[in-house]
């Protein structure tokens, strides 16, 4: 198995282990270090400076008694710490063996099926399914061997990871696990591989379709 | 990962691993030794760039100083040894023997932080009060999940407070990373049994935050403190997201390099 080659780069990674980050992106970085041991290790490495931070603030001192309610609650707490919650294993049921492996905390979200998502019609050879999140959602697409996403380029920033499959477009190619980090400097049309593409993409601000055809369907789309 | 019995050293087992430090969103903090095996495949495997091919050079072997530690245990009861403490070790008491002394001592260490922590978030005082308690409940109940080869007490108490302030104040859950997944890509063969984060390491890292250029020092904090991803830092700076990542990396490559110089 090959490690991915794109990255979602220092400032989400920053983001994300300083918990700033919204939970649409974070989804997409979670997933992403799952599959990549080098953003695991720097995301861990971006926490130490939180903790950093944390220890060279000057500090606030609680108002008396705060000590002694939270000692009492403890006793209210029970003497066994309630064990871990553990995730249910990877699903059994997955319909193809050549279905896409889902990494949490993605298949949390979904359930482990793609299949099982509502999916719907966006453009020829592509469809969407959405992933209801606590505060807004995210997606899952998929594009048809050889289809081409219209030209577009984004008001805000697009994160797109593959699942499964692959695409090119200007600035490389991008496999199972690759992260494409798409912002207001990027205008691109991405293209699918012969195998198709499963991407979890999540857009912060708008798409902004550029190219003739695409300009034309900017209003339809809601991507 | 196994700890062994009579010393409460972490000791590594060959061909096992760890991964990050993962906090789970209900605060629980999952032992990287629930990661299995390392394959043939993943061994062989290229290393991504943005970690060194090699573990950085300032981690070492996890092999913990056993007097230091046993000296702790048997004199816990008493205060004066908890203030000469760490404050890994007082986590380390809590969460081996449930020490409601070593979890004061914590507390009165650690709390006060966290409080002026959570007021440069935005809390109000009574909100960071009662934010604090909740997280150093969730201490208390996690704390045997604490893993010192990964990282230092406060850093594991900053990503509980931090997922604590997002479920809290955002209402958001946080997507965290699970080590125990089996879809989990794991860490390169040669990482194992180093440490990420030390004592020393965490001590040049604040000296080194102090030593950030202003404007990398500007976007550190926006992040940390005031909840700004660095797509919003752009919009409200007027800076070209391209200006803010560059100073991210460069901010961060300073701090990286004083993580990885040997201790």
């Amino acid at each position: 198995m090959s490690l991915p080659t794109h990255h979602p780069g220092d400032a989400l990674l920053m983001d994300y282990a300083s918990g700033s980050l919204g939970e649409g992106p974070a989804l997409v970085v979670a997933s992403h270090a799952a599959l990549c041991p080098g953003c695991r290790c720097a995301v861990a490495e971006m926490e130490a400076v939180g903790g950093a931070l944390l220890e060279s603030i000057e500090p606030d001192p609680l108002s008396p008694g705060c000590l002694d309610r939270l000692l009492a609650r403890l006793d209210e707490d029970g003497p066994e710490p309630p064990p871990p919650v553990r995730r249910p294993p990877a699903p059994q049921r997955r319909a193809a063996a050549d279905g896409p492996l889902l990494p949490e905390p993605l298949r949390s979200y979904i359930g482990g099926c793609p299949d099982a998502l509502r999916w719907r019609p966006m453009l020829p050879g592509i469809r969407v399914a959405e992933i209801p999140l606590t505060v807004g959602s995210a997606r899952l697409i998929r594009i048809a061997g050889g289809t081409g996403v219209p030209q577009h380029s984004h008001d805000g920033v697009e994160l797109a990871m593959v699942l499964q499959g692959g695409f090119s477009d200007a600035f490389g190619h991008y496999l199972r696990g690759d992260v494409a980090v798409g912002d207001d400097t990027i205008d691109h049309r991405p293209l699918a591989d012969p195998e198709g593409c499963l991407c979890l993409s999540v857009t912060m601000g708008t798409l902004r379709l550029t190219g003739p055809v695409g300009r034309f369907l900017n209003p339809f789309l809601r991507l | 990962m196994r700890i062994e019995p009579k010393t409460g050293n972490t000791v590594a087992e060959s061909g096992c691993f760890r991964a990050a430090p993962v906090i789970q969103p209900d605060g629980t903090c999952v032992k990287p030794g629930m990661m299995g095996f390392v394959s043939a495949a993943v061994t062989g495997a290229a290393t991504p760039h943005c970690c060194p091919a090699t573990p950085p050079r300032h981690v070492r072997l996890v092999r913990w100083p056993v007097f230091a530690f046993n000296a702790v245990m048997q004199d816990s009861s008493s205060p004066a040894a908890e203030a000469a403490s760490s404050l890994d070790d007082l986590l380390l008491a809590v969460g081996r023997r449930r020490d409601r002394a070593a979890f004061a001592a914590l507390f009165e260490r650690v709390a006060p932080r966290l409080k002026a922590f959570l007021r440069r978030q935005g809390c109000d005082a009574g909100q960071a009060e009662e934010l604090v308690q909740e997280v150093m409940l969730v201490v208390w109940r996690r704390a045997e999940l604490f893993d010192p080869a990964r990282a230092t007490a406060t850093t594991w108490i900053f990503t509980v407070a931090r997922n604590r302030r997002l479920d809290a104040l955002r209402r958001e859950s946080r997507p965290e990373i699970d080590p125990g997944d089996p879809m989990l890509v794991p860490d390169p063969v040669e990482w194992a049994d180093h440490r990420l984060e030390t004592a020393q390491s965490a001590g040049r890292l604040r000296a080194a935050l102090d030593d950030l250029p202003p404007e990398q020092a500007d976007l550190v904090r926006l992040a940390y403190f005031e909840d700004k991803p660095h797509t919003t830092i752009a919009a409200e700076r007027g800076l070209p997201l391209g200006t803010v990542k560059s100073r991210v990396r460069l901010a961060l490559e300073r701090l990286r390099k004083v993580l990885r110089e040997p201790s």
